[in-house]
């Protein structure tokens, strides 16, 4: 009589569930470990304690531009080597190691609609070589800025750069002069340019163009400075205050115009481009 | 005070001085061996002035003894008159500038300037310019345009001071703003590299209708020392960056940024300041002459295209 038999495999601790790595994400404003998919939804913001993550250039052109509307411009543009720099690893080394993430350089930029209203857009993108400015980059920007002075449509640049791009010599260096230049002329052209700072905008990108918008906004706690806080740090021996180069601190500073939720990003500058120029339709 | 590779040129220049000395005290004729020595001498300082290694040409930009910008001012420029103050803040000591006279011709003069000692360099901060200092050079810049005046700019700075009170009054700001505002500058606008020329702090008073470089004077995005410590990690590597980055006036020359090389006096500016300003002057007035001649809008699409063409990419 072995009714009382179990006819039932023991639990066996099982394989894991197969997980992809990036299911969840640990918040680095929190601590919070949250689903992926809900910080998607919420555009790259914990939804916990407001955080922004950063996320990729492509990310900030399908939060800021109408569904397909945009058109890319000067995609096939790619870094040379003009000094045949070496580093511990050759310059085109790390171009093409950047390139295997799937990104062509640290900008995208074209043409599309924001809110209805016809614009010329450039992102930069963190993950390549620390978004660092090169030729491109400033190539990039200056033919963005001639397409907004030939159709009179107004520029937006989203920056995220950890500075000129060493590797590229003076060349990086006058990249800040070559996109201040085109911007003088929008400008005087009376075409509006709105420059948008995300986390982190430092070096010749916020000695250049990303400080030369008619509106300045900047992401929530978004690093923004001219130095790098190490640098100051070990210059002037001592520790820098809490809050130091952050968003919230160029705000007080008088720097930025706003601090802006990437949540409300993208109707904050189609209210600032219907008041300075595109005007309302009803 | 000398450099490393001086040493032979400095043992030289003393028994030349020895010989003379007792010349002078005992009536003896050494102008035999002097003639000897002072052609070795020529023959020594061309020999190492000409052959510098880039981090050697880094050590001749920033000699100790190198003149600066008010050293040239005083020597080719009549008529001084210097104006201070951002009109917002404070006056910058490691930015100079005012009116003068090049030749009979009136300019504004702006650069930067450093130090001779520690006590100069309480005011002149080693000739880091704050905010303030990039703001008094634009005042003074767009004074100069409303009498239509020229301007030159003297660039000789390690770099914009990283400090707490630079960032917390915009320094990338104020660079910025400087670079936009400079490129419509409407009189022409000449920029000599003096010593060194380092990152956006030089580049801030740098969007110019020329750029010219002493013959031993340096222009870099990042100065070695941080772009070795950067990409090598540790500033120690500081001599493969000097090469690496390619920032002396001839790699310059060839990249197609500087316009002109100013020579300077054999053995380099340090060993005879009067001839170097003599040198600057010289370019500074044939460069001028030449701009002056030019129309406003003509100066203007110039300086444009200038900047725009520079850059070096594929397409793929």
């Amino acid at each position: 009589m072995a009714w009382f038999r179990k006819d039932k495999k023991p639990l066996q601790a099982q394989d894991k569930r197969d997980l992809p790595a990036d299911v969840f994400e640990k918040c680095q404003g929190c601590g919070e470990i949250l689903y992926r998919e809900r910080i998607a939804q919420n555009l790259n913001v914990c939804p916990t304690c407001g955080h922004h993550l950063r996320i990729s250039a492509d990310a900030y052109l399908s939060i800021l531009i109408d569904g397909g509307t945009f058109v890319e411009h000067d995609a096939n543009l790619r870094a040379a080597d003009p000094l045949g720099f070496i580093d511990l690893k050759p310059y085109p080394d790390r171009l093409s190691a950047a390139e295997a993430k799937g990104k062509t350089e640290a900008l995208r930029s074209g043409t599309g609609r924001l809110d209805g209203i016809e614009v010329v857009i450039g992102v930069m993108d963190f993950a390549f070589i620390g978004g660092s400015m090169g030729s491109v980059v400033g190539e990039k920007i200056a033919r963005a800025a001639h397409v907004s002075l030939e159709r009179r449509i107004p520029l937006i640049i989203v920056s995220a750069s950890g500075g000129a791009r060493m590797q590229e010599g003076i060349y990086s260096l006058m990249q800040m002069a070559k996109t201040s230049t085109v911007l003088a002329r929008l400008h005087e052209a009376g075409v509006p340019f709105v420059s948008v700072l995300t986390h982190p905008t430092t070096g010749g990108v916020t000695a250049s163009f990303s400080m030369l918008g008619d509106v300045n906004l900047a992401e929530p706690e978004a690093l923004i400075g001219f130095a790098g806080p190490r640098v100051i740090e070990e210059t002037i021996k001592q520790e820098l205050p809490k809050g130091f180069q952050r968003a919230e601190f160029l705000l007080d500073h008088g720097m930025v115009d706003r601090v802006v939720d990437r949540r409300e990003l993208k109707q904050t500058i189609a209210l600032l481009l219907r008041h300075q120029f595109a005007g309302w339709t009803d | 005070m000398h450099l490393e590779f001086e040493r032979d040129i400095m043992e030289i220049q003393a028994q030349i001085d020895k010989l003379l000395d007792l010349a002078s005290r005992k009536g003896i004729d050494v102008s035999n061996e002097v003639v000897v020595l002072q052609g070795k001498l020529r023959e020594l300082k061309s020999q190492t002035y000409d052959n510098l290694s880039p981090i050697e040409q880094v050590q001749v930009a920033r000699h100790p003894k190198r003149p600066y910008t008010l050293d040239y001012v005083e020597r080719a420029f009549t008529d001084w008159i210097e104006l201070h103050g951002d009109r917002s803040f404070r006056d910058d000591g490691a930015m100079v500038g005012g009116w003068a006279r090049l030749r009979g011709r009136t300019v504004m003069i702006v650069g930067q300037q450093k130090g001779r000692n520690m006590k100069e360099n309480l005011s002149r901060n080693f000739g880091m310019p704050h905010p303030e200092g990039y703001r008094k050079a634009l005042r003074l810049m767009q004074q100069a345009e409303k009498f239509g005046r020229p301007v030159i700019t003297f660039i000789d700075t390690i770099g914009a001071y990283p400090g707490i009170g630079a960032e917390e009054r915009g320094i990338g700001q104020a660079i910025a703003f400087n670079l936009r505002e400079m490129s419509r500058l409407r009189v022409p606008i000449v920029s000599a590299v003096l010593g060194e020329g380092m990152s956006g702090g030089a580049l801030g008073i740098g969007v110019t209708d020329r750029i010219l470089m002493l013959e031993h004077s340096i222009y870099s995005v990042i100065s070695p020392e941080g772009c070795a410590a950067i990409l090598w990690r540790s500033a120690e590597h500081r001599e493969k960056a000097a090469t690496a980055l390619r920032l002396t006036a001839k790699d310059l020359f060839e990249q197609g940024v500087c316009d002109e090389i100013v020579p300077e006096p054999e053995g380099g500016a340090h060993t005879d300041w009067d001839l170097a300003a003599a040198n600057v002057g010289d370019a500074l007035d044939r460069v001028l002459g030449e701009l002056s001649a030019l129309s406003v809008d003509k100066l203007l699409e110039g300086r444009w295209a200038k900047y725009e063409a520079i850059g070096a990419w594929r397409e793929a």
